[in-house]
């Protein structure tokens, strides 16, 4: 498999064209607005969160493939978990599209969300990955300013 | 105030279209000898051969402009205006000489007209903090355009809120085109300078220059007009134009980066206050009392990038060569060859459509976001420029939030435009 093959797998083009979770929740009681200024992507992402448990997650907006992939991805990973289980998950996300989490066992906790390896291999693509986490986080801690990768 | 005199307009006011220039005549320049100038193009990129379609980010460098600045280094460094030494007379020759080619470049009437910058930005900056801050007042409009890149908006931005002025902005069509009328009634008693630039970085138009300055002189409103995108690609002439400063990045024009040139007409420089102080822009300097230096050192303090006016000025009479007039209709074969090949792929829209373009051609694709293509051209060798290009409200305005680029340079070919309608099309079987 090419490098460009591993970057855009199957499952991240059909994310990408279809992605999940791309509304509002009407009970979104957090949000947090993403925005890579290099490539214009840009994304809110919608939380409803009780105590510490994420119970409904959305977005909406526009990004390259496998910005919108990753938000689509990652909205179906989160839900549901507590927010320390989300933060565990993008901490691991990170270092899997930074070049770590090589094995198989480090990528257990990921699930699906390891399609996304093969950006490791192309260094500036991680911003558009990692552009919806960091807007979630940046939700999670209720920050009102826009998350820039910048 | 220091208010323009009435320029008089003796040409004829139609545009010199870069489509007029005479075709290169058959067998020259060669096309394959060009190419070997520059020697970046023999490299393969992720085991293609290297297309570079990024030159309205920067141009690649040929031997001649290489050569130079090593030779500088090995042969003549020493500062400049200050030692009796050999070395520092021979480094003063080469600065001024290559002042000399710049001036003969943009056809100015006397070198002291031409300031070196770093850049177009640069020296934006320069007449916006020095012109601009010694005649905008309270109430006071500076008009642009709505096709400006950041550089020919933010520095005027600075200014109108240090100064409580009004930032004018004069729209465009859905072609990417200047609406004149508007254009025109923007320009009014309270119009102070007025900023536009010649060719649009992010939609290729050209835009009517000679209609715009004559539409300011009429009202005595000095124009200054971004060259950036316009000295690669087509002659110019600062002089016929009548625009009273014209600037442009090095880099862009088989230069080094970090130098550049300020044109403006002797009279407006000898009025404007000096935009940075130090060394070499003095005459004399007591505690009490500082005489400025005459042009264009006034506006030079410090030492300045003396290998990059050395190598600059190799690069424009390297273009010079070349001869202007081939390089504007090589520049403009390439893209009515783009135009028609990319803007045939299903699902591609081009972005600026303009009757006059030159050097550039932006477009999106329904079936892949540009970064993703730029990704895909990238792992085919080809290099385009995707994103906003630093042209965010042309972006607003057609409401998209990036295109891909493709930009041209005298060392591109038709093949070189084929191998990035392949990589679209591979990019949409990807996306398909």
């Amino acid at each position: 498999m090419t490098e460009l093959d591993e970057l855009y797998q199957e499952v991240i083009l059909e994310h990408s064209k279809a992605p999940r979770n791309y509304r509002r929740p009407e009970a979104t009681n957090r949000s947090a607005e993403g925005y890579n200024p290099l490539c214009g992507d840009r994304f809110t992402v919608f939380l409803d969160v009780e105590g510490d448990a994420i119970r409904d997650i959305g977005f909406q907006g526009s990004g390259c493939a496998i910005s919108r992939a990753s938000a689509s991805m990652m909205t179906q990973s989160v839900k549901g978990k507590s927010k320390e289980e989300a933060a565990r998950l993008f901490e691991e996300f990170h270092r899997l599209v930074t070049g770590g989490a090589k094995t198989p066992e480090e990528r257990t906790i990921l699930g699906k969300l390891a399609a996304f390896a093969g950006v490791s291999k192309f260094p500036v693509r991680v911003k558009c990955a990692t552009l919806a986490w960091h807007t979630m986080q940046s939700a999670l801690e209720g920050k009102q300013d826009v998350v820039s990768t910048e | 105030m220091t208010r323009l005199a009435h320029h008089p307009i003796s040409e004829p006011l139609q545009e010199a279209s870069a489509q007029e220039a005479s075709a290169p005549s058959a067998g020259f320049p060669d096309i394959e000898r060009i190419r070997r100038d520059f020697p970046i193009l023999g490299q393969r990129v992720h085991g293609k051969r290297l297309v570079y379609l990024d030159n309205g980010a920067t141009s690649q460098k040929p031997w001649a402009v290489i050569r130079a600045i090593t030779r500088y280094y090995e042969q003549d460094n020493a500062n400049i205006h200050r030692g009796v030494h050999t070395l520092s007379v021979r480094a003063t020759e080469a600065h001024d000489a290559a002042r000399r080619t710049v001036q003969s470049f943009l056809h100015a009437a006397d070198a002291r007209e031409m300031v070196f910058v770093r850049g177009a930005t640069e020296a934006i900056n320069l007449v916006a903090q020095s012109y601009g801050r010694a005649h905008v007042a309270a109430g006071d409009d500076v008009l642009i355009t709505a096709m400006e890149h950041h550089s020919n908006i933010v520095p005027w931005q600075m200014l109108c809120e240090e100064k409580q002025a009004r930032l004018r902005v004069a729209p465009i069509n859905d072609r990417g085109e200047l609406l004149m009328e508007e254009f025109e009634r923007l320009i009014g008693p309270r119009t102070r300078i007025i900023a536009v630039t010649h060719v649009s970085n992010a939609l290729g138009t050209v835009n009517p220059l000679r209609r715009i300055i004559h539409l300011a002189h009429q009202q005595n409103v000095p124009v200054l007009v971004d060259g950036a995108q316009a000295a690669p690609h087509l002659p110019v002439d600062v002089q016929a134009l009548d625009c009273d400063f014209y600037v442009f990045s090095g880099h862009k024009v088989y230069g080094p980066t970090g130098i550049g040139a300020l044109y403006g007409k002797a009279a407006l420089l000898d009025s404007m206050p000096p935009y940075q102080g130090g060394g070499d822009m003095i005459r004399s300097v007591t505690f009490e009392k500082t005489t400025y230096n005459e042009l264009p050192f006034k506006f030079e303090a410090g030492t300045p990038d003396i290998a990059g006016a050395v190598g600059l000025g190799a690069a424009l009479e390297y273009v010079s060569e070349l001869g202007m007039d081939y390089v504007a209709a090589h520049g403009q074969d390439l893209l009515t060859y783009a135009t028609e090949a990319v803007g045939a792929i299903p699902g591609v829209r081009l972005i600026g459509t303009a009757s006059q373009r030159a050097g550039v051609l932006s477009f999106v694709s329904d079936h892949v976001h540009p970064h993703d293509l730029g990704t895909i051209l990238d792992r085919e060798g080809v290099a385009i420029r995707t994103g906003h290009h630093c042209a965010q409200p042309v972006m607003d305005r057609f409401g998209i939030p990036a295109t891909a680029r493709a930009s041209f340079a005298v060392y591109n070919t038709r093949e070189d435009i084929d191998a990035l309608v392949e990589g679209i099309a591979k990019a949409h079987e990807v996306f398909g």
